[in-house]
């Protein structure tokens, strides 16, 4: 039993097998949360680094907390506070930080493949917390965590992920997990907004969003950034809001029992009104909560796939 | 190992006999199961938990909290052994502050997966008292630990295999021991 893999840098190309593993664990590690001590030892004595190059509040929090409650030590980065600034490579800061012995570090860059040039220049366990418009295979697992805990399963479900699909690492590994599982997955937003050759990640496209809300059972609202207005992507908030904002009358041609998600942070009414977001199908703050499981399950299953080899303990 | 090595130790009646003595013996010493909580260790411990519960209703009347644990996030040998454990479902529904809870397991041995789900328990609250029920003490503690009800003490040598089997999960209830010199 384990991780075909001792990094998480993608969901495209990761194995059912593990996809449903970590989605397995993390069903048991939800519960710790609910527990009067919400702390598990399983990680003592392991060191994990959080190696944050852009900034976040949630990944980061949720994933010290999944590091805490694992009884791991952890220790935060942020470049801006660093000796980055000092013109230190990236390689020199990671490879000086792990002679201090690290096991696993938690990295977030806004260049795409920089978690893969860690794994080749260090020996920790590395997991991908977001690089570039690549992936974010910790949110893209939580979001399906999130509904399989609502539907029981992923297989047959049409999950619609609306916005800037372009430039949205989340996108990308909600598209690659989901497909993997077997749901049937469209992208909707403007053209401008869309990845080129959009139709390779095996997606429906839409560029209408009543048409693309047909027949869904779970809408990802992805954040709409303001800064992508300036670049000329879509003429202005309002237009965005009409054209592609989820609203209440939006969501009477989804199936019955839908789920509204955002991975945050959210932008009320630009991408999505109030009353959807904080309507009784939204599972928003159901997200953050598991997103604590999930990571604590993929730390914990990438702990234990490069185990040094010792007598077993003979146990009833 | 064939099955003509294994040595049957209890069967049915055997161990209904051992869980209806265990549960008096419970109420005797805690006198009566207004106070009790039980938790049962994953998986074979879980059913003997749901077991001695019903038995003690059976005598009493009244209905125990029953809760089940998964040790493996507690297991001292987490860093030793190649193999991750699979981490399954913890339930303790109930609270356990100032109770006395019945812990209870199928097979007493090392004593290492006892001392795991005390770290465990403590984590979820402080009961009153703790007592352990097994239905079967095999000796060969390697830690300070005893039970407080035993259902059949089975004089075993270390590497010999002890296997409770019970009719919801295996299709027959019954204690097998297969000894290490037959494999």
């Amino acid at each position: 039993m384990g991780l075909s893999t001792r990094h998480l840098l993608q969901l495209e190309g990761a194995p059912r097998e593990d996809l449903n593993l970590i989605l397995d664990t993390a069903e048991s590690f939800r519960e710790i949360l609910d527990r009067p001590i919400k702390k598990v030892p399983p990680l003592r004595g392991k060191t994990v680094l959080n190696l944050f190059y852009e900034p976040s509040t949630r990944t980061r929090i949720s994933f010290e907390l999944a590091e805490k409650r694992l009884s791991a030590d952890t220790i935060s980065f942020s470049a801006a506070t660093s000796s980055v600034k000092k013109g230190e490579t990236l390689k020199d800061t990671v490879r000086n930080i792990e002679a201090m012995r690290i096991d696993m570090v938690v990295v977030r860059h806004s260049s795409a493949g920089v978690p893969y040039y860690l794994t080749q220049c260090l020996e920790a366990n590395i997991v991908n917390a977001g690089d570039g418009a690549h992936e974010h295979p910790t949110q893209g697992l939580l979001d399906i965590f999130t509904i399989r805990r609502k539907y029981k399963k992923i297989d047959g479900l049409r999950v619609l992920l609306v916005g800037d699909i372009r430039h949205s690492r989340v996108a990308r590994s909600n598209i690659w997990g989901l497909k993997t599982l077997g749901a049937s997955v469209a992208v909707c937003g403007p053209t401008t907004l869309l990845p080129y050759e959009v139709e390779r990640f095996g997606v429906d496209v839409y560029t209408n969003i009543d048409e693309a809300m047909e027949g869904v059972d779970v809408v990802n609202i992805l954040r709409i950034q303001l800064e992508r207005q300036q670049a000329g992507l879509f003429p202005s908030q309002r237009e965005y809001t009409n054209l592609f904002g989820i609203t209440a009358e939006r969501l009477t041609r989804l199936n019955p029992n839908y789920t509204i998600m955002h991975p945050g942070p959210m932008n009320r009414g630009v991408e999505i009104t109030n009353e959807v977001a904080d309507g009784p199908a939204s599972v928003i703050l159901e997200q953050v909560t598991n997103g604590q499981a999930v990571r604590m399950a993929v730390l914990f299953l990438l702990s234990g796939a490069d185990k040094r080899e010792t007598d077993l303990t003979k146990t009833e | 190992m064939t099955k003509s090595d294994a040595i049957q130790f209890m069967d049915k009646q055997a161990i209904d006999r051992a869980i209806t003595r265990i549960a008096h013996e419970i109420l005797e010493r805690n006198g009566g199961a207004e106070s009790l909580v039980i938790v049962g260790i994953l998986t074979r411990g879980a059913n003997l938990a749901a077991r001695l519960a019903q038995a003690i209703e059976g005598i009493e009347g009244i209905a125990v909290p029953v809760g089940l644990m998964d040790i493996n996030l507690y297991r001292d040998d987490v860093n030793y052994n190649p193999d991750l454990p699979e981490v399954r479902q913890t339930e303790i529904l109930f609270d356990i502050d100032g109770k006395n809870l019945i812990l209870v397991d199928d097979v007493l041995y090392t004593g290492r997966t006892i001392r795991a789900a005390l770290s465990q328990l403590i984590d979820f609250g402080r009961p009153k008292t703790i007592q352990l029920a097994v239905l079967v003490d095999r000796g060969h503690r390697q830690l300070p630990i005893r039970a407080d009800y035993v259902g059949k003490n089975i004089p075993t040598g270390f590497d010999d295999d002890v296997q409770v089997r019970f009719v919801e999960r295996d299709g027959v209830d019954e204690v097998v021991l297969s000894l290490a010199a037959a494999k």
